[in-house]
């Protein structure tokens, strides 16, 4: 017992924070480097999310392809079909105000799950977790389903070679430099659209990869994306867009204590995050990792 | 919003002699076109329409003539809707007091949004208001007074100035006609007085509105009260219209409907607003029968609109040749 709270309840609770906390960081990861080169406010993100876990169930029923493939094909083929969208629309909408580009993607966002809740219905479909995924350990406190542990280490992986790439390989300075200055980096010499285009194609793919993740977890269906998308954009406030790093950070924080909420006061579990947003913004406006005021 | 990036041609238009004229004939149409129009369309579709076209020319105080995209619009509307509900059917009010308990809660709830907001701008500013309004979503869902899924149910209409039965749907009809008129008015003289003139000097420029000594953070959070409290007046009339408050009106696809409205019709013009509006509850209402999803379609007008027609309807006619001639100007 730890304050009133038998520890295996407290335990869970943190372990489903910490999975809702993986989420979180991919997901504002991807809002992040997306923001960071395009200055766009990508609002599909939540639609793209949804999109991976579709595909992956669509590669399964209709494709008999399993879990493993499609962890690698769904983020590709969200990649491609979000670098047509940058080419052929969102490209377009870069030279004027950036809350341009947050209505374009809120408008592809509709569209894109509109479209999915007529052809499948609203309602939630099973996804089995892959046979090596299945059963439980017992860690002696608790009994952690080896598919949930699966999801924090995956998510820990990708966000951290995420961050590795952009930090520490050359396509990731060529990426940070035209953060600072494309005119600049384009007058190198480097394709700079390109890098755009690349750049949103990363993102969605991010998002499709945490879709595929989430698929066994949560049931997918197609509204999955749209109401976590509002929490990740709360999530990336706090943590201020500035910092890759500070947005991995702050979505796994935020996971646990939206976790911890629950077990202490579970009717605030649901505003626990916004009212941190707000908290956050009164006293350090530029959010906890973030440098522009 | 697209002032920078759209200048209207430049080239020099002589107005037509009589465009004054014409323009003050239009709206004396317009007004006409109100008194008659319950005798040849179903007369709840037009008060629908009117809500609406409120709580869109009241989003566009914010956007148009201030620069500012709130993407939380619907706790304000939806909110004051719960509250007249509420203090109509439960406490007992008459109709007049209970929009006004709307109007009142809806400016309070945006004076608590509206500071917190305007900590940041430009996209954060948008980013914050849709997740503030969706904490005001989770609380309505949870709170006991709002009936969390099923709404408040069964609404009496009552009694206006304990006088005129509102009932009667040609009753209330008119008494939704003549809260959108004066509701409109205050917008246009809001939107033309000193303070309306400080807002586009902010929109335009804040760096020089604060090097002017104006107090930039008081005047972006007065025109946000200011919008906040219109959407009320709109939200709470369509409580006594429709007779209920759901959860549907503070949800954040109603944020965005009401920025597809305004989009749709023209940023930053009196009219557009009521356009875009008329536009998408017509629309709603066409595929309301069908099975085909809303949102499809609105998804694919708004990247069009974004795409190719930033203007608007009316704004696009503003900067044509004739809207020149007569004229119209856009303020965006």
């Amino acid at each position: 017992m730890i304050f009133g709270v038998p520890l295996q309840a407290l335990m869970g609770q943190l372990l489903v924070g910490l999975i809702n906390g993986s989420f979180y960081a991919l997901l504002s990861l991807g809002l992040a480097v997306i923001f960071g080169l395009l200055r766009v406010i990508n609002f599909a993100h939540g639609a793209q999310y949804m999109l991976g876990a579709f595909i992956a169930l669509l590669l399964l029923t209709v494709g008999g392809i399993n879990y493993w493939f499609a962890l690698i094909l769904s983020p590709l083929i969200v990649g491609l079909l979000a670098a047509v969208v940058e080419r052929t629309m969102l490209s377009r909408l870069y030279k004027l105000d950036h809350l341009y580009g947050l209505l374009f993607t809120f408008g592809l966002a509709l569209a894109i799950e509109g479209t999915f809740r007529y052809f499948f219905g609203a309602s939630g479909k099973p996804y089995a977790p892959p046979a090596q995924l299945t059963g439980a350990v017992n860690l002696g406190f608790m009994f952690l389903p080896i598919y949930r542990g699966w999801v924090v280490i995956a998510s820990l992986i990708v966000c951290i070679g995420t961050w590795l790439m952009i930090e520490k390989t050359k396509l990731g300075a060529y990426l940070r430099a035209a953060t600072e200055n494309p005119t600049l980096v384009q007058s190198f010499g480097v394709n700079v659209p390109l890098l755009l285009t690349l750049t949103y194609a990363l993102g969605a793919a991010l998002a499709a990869f945490a879709g595929v993740l989430a698929a066994p977890v949560y049931q997918v269906s197609p509204l999955m994306g749209s109401n976590l998308i509002i929490v990740v954009f709360a999530v990336v406030v706090v943590g201020g867009m500035g910092s890759i790093l500070g947005a991995i950070v702050t979505g796994y924080m935020l996971g646990v204590v939206e976790g911890l909420t629950k077990v202490f006061y579970p009717e605030a579990s649901n505003i626990v995050i916004f009212v941190i947003m707000a908290i956050v913004l009164v006293l350090r406006p530029a959010g906890l990792f973030g440098k522009d005021a | 919003m697209s002032a920078k990036s759209e200048p209207i041609p430049s080239e020099e238009i002589s107005a037509h002699p009589q465009a004054a004229t014409i323009r003050k004939v239009l709206v004396v149409v317009a007004l006409i076109a109100l008194l008659i129009a319950p005798q040849f369309l179903y007369p709840i579709f037009l008060m629908k329409l009117l809500c609406f076209a409120l709580f869109a020319s009241a989003f566009n105080l914010l956007l148009g003539y201030t620069g500012l995209l709130s993407f939380g619009h619907a706790a304000f509307f939806g909110g004051a809707a719960y509250f007249t509900a509420h203090a109509v059917k439960v406490w007992g009010w008459p109709p007049e007091m209970g929009i006004l308990l709307g109007v009142v809660g809806a400016a309070a709830l945006g004076l608590v949004i509206g500071a917190i907001a305007i900590r940041r701008q430009g996209i954060y500013f948008a980013m914050i208001t849709l997740a503030l309004a969706q904490m005001f979503y989770f609380f309505c869902l949870q709170a006991k007074f709002t009936h969390g899924e099923d709404g408040i149910q069964s609404v009496p209409r009552g009694e206006l100035f304990g006088l005129i039965n509102l009932q009667p749907t040609m009753n209330m009809y008119y008494f939704v006609a003549a809260v959108f008129v004066i509701g409109l008015l205050i917008i246009w003289r809001f939107v033309n007085s000193p303070f309306g003139m400080i807002l586009k000097s902010i929109r335009e420029n804040e760096q020089r509105a604060i090097s002017l000594g104006y107090s930039v953070a008081r005047y972006k959070l007065g025109a946000f009260v200011m919008s906040a409290a219109l959407a009320g007046l709109a939200g709470g009339m369509k409580a006594l219209v429709f007779q209920f408050a759901t959860l549907t009106d503070v949800s954040w696809q109603m944020s965005g409907e009401v920025i597809l409205m305004t989009l749709l019709g023209g940023i930053g013009t009196l009219a557009g607003p009521i356009f875009g509006a008329g536009l998408v509850v017509t629309l709603q209402n066409y595929l309301a029968t069908s099975d085909f999803p809303v949102t499809i379609i609105t998804g694919i007008v708004f990247m069009v609109c974004v795409l190719l027609f930033r203007r608007g309807l009316i704004g696009e006619f503003f900067a044509s040749k004739l809207g020149r001639k007569l004229g119209f100007r856009s303020e965006s």
